[in-house]
């Protein structure tokens, strides 16, 4: 029997879009291995900042958490000099994931099999039996230390937002995000001490990318999401923005809460629920917070995180890719170190809305179950993105699909596809 | 005699209140709470670390019952069952008025079309008080182990 040998011509993409570019999304970007393989060098591993925590997780010096870079596993910690190590959770001598506490707090990080030891940094500082036991065995006197530690990553720390890339030369933070999209950033992120609340994580039968495009879709969320305009929270014809930066990996979209009432937009809407009342309103009492009109706004970040500010309710929301067909969204719900109790309780009721049991993000998490369930029916056919156009310009309304648009032409890009 | 008694009936609350979820009369979930009761879901890791975050938080009947409502209403979802084993009872503190109970539990999940598999495992920390002739939940706290929900988390555990 002859076995098929991969040609060396396998990093090049051999799949071709549609003609009609970025209106059409070709249904293999979400099934096929080989894309998954090359989005995780191009993308995940390339020159991307991926969001891996925040500061306020791992405030003293020897705090440390485990995160993910895109699908990589690491260790964010807080090392001596107070600054932030993000190291890849793998030891340098046979690979073993040797990080096994979620958080902690230590001096030196100590792989279990070998012992093989290591500092904050990811320097290597200990190997048992370096020189042998009995004038027998021991590494070869050539080996040297300081070429085996762990790689760390280059980190970037935005207003408490820790960011860590495998590039070597990557752009400053700012210059990644944008002089478009920062000042949404700092709208959260406004140097005030965060104050984490909690963690939620759900694993998501679908394709990472999936995700990304449900938030830059503000045209489902008027229909899908029953209890936001039921409640008023989100409606079509609420002024609302979706916003690009240059290159449209990342985007914005900005609204604000309206009133819950029968209009033009539910008319529309099958499920709209005009009569239903809420028994105990205090789930549904948010106060202003932020300059502005906006009530809601939903940022995504390129490769991996989306800033959530609904109402009063705060998370980053982190996509972790496992494979073509599933990630993990591991939610981290904060407030500030300032709020007053009234706020804290108020943001914990209306984490309900949010997470794997959210009144609203239950609708997002099944849907895109069923599209990747629909989608790997075959690979042939692609998804059909032509509300408000073809184009990927700045939108002052709902009824479109350009941020995915954008999404997909820098993903294009990126890719060589 | 007396102490049997009691856990008969704190078997039976367990039970009918799991047999609610399971059966899909999800509509008598709240009966099952005293006006001012509190429903929590709340992660393990969440809960050692003293993070406040609940995955579902109820705090009255009336919550409770929007959230009915939601599910009934506004929600959507892959239809599903599910099936509670409830197990380890213990009845910790019993004072005048109320009873502290701890009890373990796991809740199957079936996708209508897919397999069964566990859902969620973990814990229930109870308050329970007497209403006229039955007994009702002031407080039923869940505290789950499963670190990564599968999916979505549609109904109350």
């Amino acid at each position: 029997m002859k076995l098929k040998r991969t040609p060396s011509s396998a990093k090049r993409p051999t799949r071709r879009w549609p003609p009609e570019g970025v209106a059409r999304v070709p249904y293999w970007v979400y099934t096929d291995p080989e894309i998954y393989e090359l989005e995780t060098q191009r993308i995940f591993e390339g020159p991307s900042w991926n969001y891996v925590g925040l500061e306020a997780e791992v405030p003293n010096s020897g705090d440390f958490r485990l995160s993910h870079a895109g699908p990589r596993p690491v260790i964010v910690c807080r090392a001596k000099d107070g600054g932030i190590s993000v190291l890849p959770n793998r030891c340098a001598h046979r690979g073993v994931q040797f990080c096994r506490s979620s958080f902690g707090n230590t001096t030196e990080f100590m792989c279990p099999y070998h012992q093989w030891t290591y500092n904050l940094y990811g320097h290597l500082i200990g190997t048992p039996f370096r020189r042998g036991v009995q004038g027998k065995g021991g590494m070869p006197s050539a080996f040297a230390p300081k070429e085996h530690g762990l790689p760390a990553l280059s980190v970037a720390c935005r207003n408490g937002v820790i960011f860590a890339t495998f590039s070597e030369s990557p752009p400053p933070i700012e210059e990644y995000i944008g002089p478009k999209m920062l000042p949404y950033f700092d709208r959260v992120f406004d140097r005030r001490e965060l104050c984490v609340l909690g963690y939620s994580k759900q694993r998501i039968p679908s394709n990472w990318k999936l995700m990304f495009e449900n938030i830059k879709d503000p045209y489902h969320a008027s229909l899908l999401h029953v209890f936001l305009v039921t409640f008023g929270l989100f409606r079509a014809d609420q002024p609302s923005e979706t916003k690009m930066d240059a290159t449209g990996m990342h985007s914005v979209l900005v609204s604000s809460r309206g009133e819950q009432k029968a209009s033009e937009a539910t008319s529309e809407m099958k499920s709209f629920r005009g009569d239903l009342k809420l028994n105990d309103p205090r789930l549904l009492d948010p106060i202003r917070e932020f300059a502005g009109s906006a009530t809601v706004v939903m940022q995504t970040l390129w490769p991996n995180l989306i800033v959530q500010q609904q109402s009063n309710t705060l998370a980053t929301r982190q996509i972790v890719p496992r494979g073509p067909r599933e990630f993990d969204l591991d939610w981290t719900f904060f407030g500030y170190a300032d709020d007053t109790s009234e706020m804290t309780t108020r943001r914990l009721r209306q984490a309900n809305l949010m997470g794997p049991a959210g009144l609203v993000s239950i609708d997002d998490s099944e849907v895109m179950q069923f599209s990747q369930e629909g989608i790997s029916q075959q690979q042939r056919g692609a998804g059909f993105l032509e509300m408000g156009g073809r184009g990927t310009d700045d939108e002052d309304h709902m009824v479109t699909e350009a941020a995915i648009r954008a999404f997909y032409g820098h993903y294009r890009r990126v890719m060589e596809l | 005699m007396q102490q049997d008694g009691l856990r008969a009936e704190i078997e039976a609350l367990f039970y009918d209140y799991a047999e609610a979820i399971d059966q899909d009369r999800l509509e008598e979930w709240p009966e099952f709470f005293v006006e001012d009761g509190v429903y929590k879901i709340v992660s393990r890791e969440n809960f050692d670390r003293g993070l406040p975050l609940a995955t579902m938080l109820c705090e009255s009947k009336a919550m409770m019952k929007d959230r009915v409502n939601a599910i009934r209403n506004l929600s959507m979802f892959a239809p599903r069952y599910l099936r509670h084993l409830i197990t380890n009872v213990r009845v910790k503190t019993q004072g005048v008025d109320e009873i502290a109970v701890r009890s373990n539990y796991a809740v199957l999940q079936t996708l209508l079309g897919g397999e069964t598999s566990v859902f969620n495992a973990g814990r229930y920390v109870d308050q329970i008080v007497r209403d006229g002739d039955f007994l009702k939940f002031k407080s039923r706290l869940c505290i789950y182990d499963t670190t990564v929900i599968p999916n979505s988390l549609i109904y109350p555990l």
